[in-house]
């Protein structure tokens, strides 16, 4: 009975992850149109977007090959599986075995890979040229998000996100400060990851320092409407990633779905001022030279690194 | 793992003083220099009041109101004196490029982990795992006097290294007593004065604060 809760339960966590991902677009971007002075485009633009473009019909490339095809769908679904695995309002998903923190890691690896292939594939400069720079970014981001990962397995002694969660938040009050500069290493990396300001501008479609948009320019219709969504729902999971290992309290432990609606409760507000933050972050900052993205990044790095070392000096 | 909340708090709070220490080596403006180097000393401060809470030394409370007024007002006060007087605001210029300089401080970190925890395992106060964290802002300190080329980043380097030797006296061994610190206290404030002449009389000489021009030891 309690499987097929889970179950069930895990089909609407996706579900709604999936769905409700561009509405927190929406919101980071009305939060930032609010702040610069505009009226801003509302809460369901990123909706409107997608319809508009799923109407549209696909245009390819002549020598766009199957790889290039393919990818919009790929990269969709590891995001989705991804989204699937983090534990939001309950920390009891049937799922999670399936990819643990480090395989995480592996799956937004994958989803990058196959872009920036496909990206390279048309043969335009702007997609290897975007290819080349995400690259870049990614693999001075990927170990730093690895190791914010460690230091929370670290203190939970798991690297399950479920069970991570279910230690940080369940257990008694204790300040880590090793988890304070994971927290601020992760927000430099949700920053870089996700195509945000100081690494990347993810309002620009024309300019010859973008980086993601450079790798999607030759998409359109579905395939772009996929791929904008699989970004969307990118941004999403790393927020809930955020919030599980820094701000747990309030997600409901295993079997108790009673707290569902409390957990919920807890989730809005800190989503809510995620994207706000988000949005001021975005604001207050200005686009970084792409020369200064690896120091950036090493920063990132060395943070985490930090907060493996407080770990074991600290905390053990 | 401590169990109280302020030997956590104060775990914190040295977790923050490294952090600042490493702020202090990536920033390239003297400006922000003298504002992480004042926040710093209002870490210090916190913390060495928590400490005097926790543990009813009362001699504890006056090292931390000297440290708030002589480190987080006074210094800083003077140094960005000092740089509106000689008209510096510049980008520091470092020997070796940042990057490399913070992968040698997570060395120095590591190894300064190492070295203090065997100390730290013989120590009986509630504050021995920080000792390491001192040691590390302390060898922090020093790599950013010797990586900076100019004066004043040089300086404000020496008065943070200060800064990591009182939080290593306060966490091992509850503070040093009043005399001495009393003493140190106006070392580095008459040490700051003096340091303040000889900026003047280096640039009068060399037009210029980069101390690379005192390597030269003829006129030519």
């Amino acid at each position: 009975m309690s499987l097929l809760e889970g179950i069930s339960y895990q089909l609407l966590q996706s579900l709604l992850m999936v769905l409700l991902a561009p509405l927190m677009l929406g919101w980071v971007n009305q939060c930032r149109a609010w702040l610069q002075n505009k009226s801003g485009a509302g809460l369901l633009q990123p909706y409107r977007v997608l319809r508009k473009l799923f109407h549209k019909d696909a245009v390819l490339a002549h020598n766009a090959s199957a790889l290039f095809r393919a990818t919009p769908y790929i990269r969709f679904g590891c995001m989705w599986l991804a989204a699937g695995i983090v534990p939001v309002l309950a920390t009891d998903l049937p799922f999670s075995p399936a990819a643990d923190v480090i395989a995480l890691v592996g799956i937004f690896a994958l989803a990058r890979m196959f872009l920036a292939l496909a990206a390279m594939d048309i043969g335009t400069a702007f997609g290897g040229l975007g290819a080349r720079r995400e690259m870049m970014v990614s693999f001075l981001a990927e170990p730093a998000l690895l190791m914010v990962f460690f230091t929370a397995s670290l203190i939970s002694h798991s690297t399950q996100l479920p069970t991570i969660v279910e230690t940080l938040a369940h257990a008694e009050f204790v300040i880590y400060p090793s988890l304070a500069f994971a927290g601020v290493a992760f927000l430099m990396v949700l920053l870089a990851e996700n195509a945000r300001v100081p690494v990347d501008n993810p309002a620009t479609h024309l300019e010859l320092t973008m980086m993601h948009e450079a790798m999607i320019l030759e998409y359109s219709g579905r395939h772009l409407a996929l791929v904008e969504w699989a970004s969307a729902i990118k941004l999403l999971t790393y927020i809930t990633i955020g919030i599980a290992l820094f701000l747990p309290f309030g997600i409901a432990g295993t079997g108790h779905w009673s707290a569902l609606p409390l957990a919920f409760g807890a989730l809005l507000p800190k989503l809510l001022f995620a994207g706000l933050g988000l949005a001021l972050l975005e604001t207050l900052s200005a686009k970084m030279r792409i020369f200064l993205v690896p120091e950036f990044l090493g920063t990132a790095f060395l943070l985490a690194v930090l907060g493996l070392l407080m770990h074991f000096l600290l905390e053990s | 793992m401590p169990a109280t909340l302020s030997g956590q708090l104060i775990n914190l709070l040295a977790a923050l003083l490294l952090l600042i220490a490493f702020a202090m080596i990536t920033q390239r403006r003297i400006l922000s220099l003298v504002n992480l180097f004042a926040m710093q000393g209002l870490v210090l401060a916190l913390s060495t009041l928590i400490v005097a809470y926790s543990t009813g030394q009362g001699h504890l409370y006056f090292s931390a109101a000297l440290t708030l007024v002589l480190k987080v007002m006074a210094l800083p006060w003077i140094l960005y004196r000092l740089m509106r007087k000689l008209n510096v605001q510049w980008d520091v210029e470092t020997l070796i490029n940042i990057p490399s300089t913070l992968l040698v401080g997570i060395v120095l970190v590591i190894f300064a982990f190492n070295l203090a925890s065997p100390i730290s395992h013989m120590a009986g106060t509630i504050l021995r795992s920080t000792l390491g964290i001192a040691l590390a802002s302390v060898l922090l300190s020093f790599l950013m006097m010797i990586v900076r080329r100019k004066a004043i980043p040089q300086v404000i380097g020496f008065l943070a290294m200060e800064n990591g030797l009182f939080f290593a006296a306060t966490s091992s061994t509850y503070g040093m007593p009043m005399v001495v610190e009393l003493g140190i206290a106006l070392d580095v404030l008459v040490g700051m004065f003096i340091f303040g002449i000889f900026f003047f009389h280096i640039r009068e000489t060399f037009d210029s604060l980069d101390l690379q021009h005192m390597e030269k030891l003829k006129e030519d």
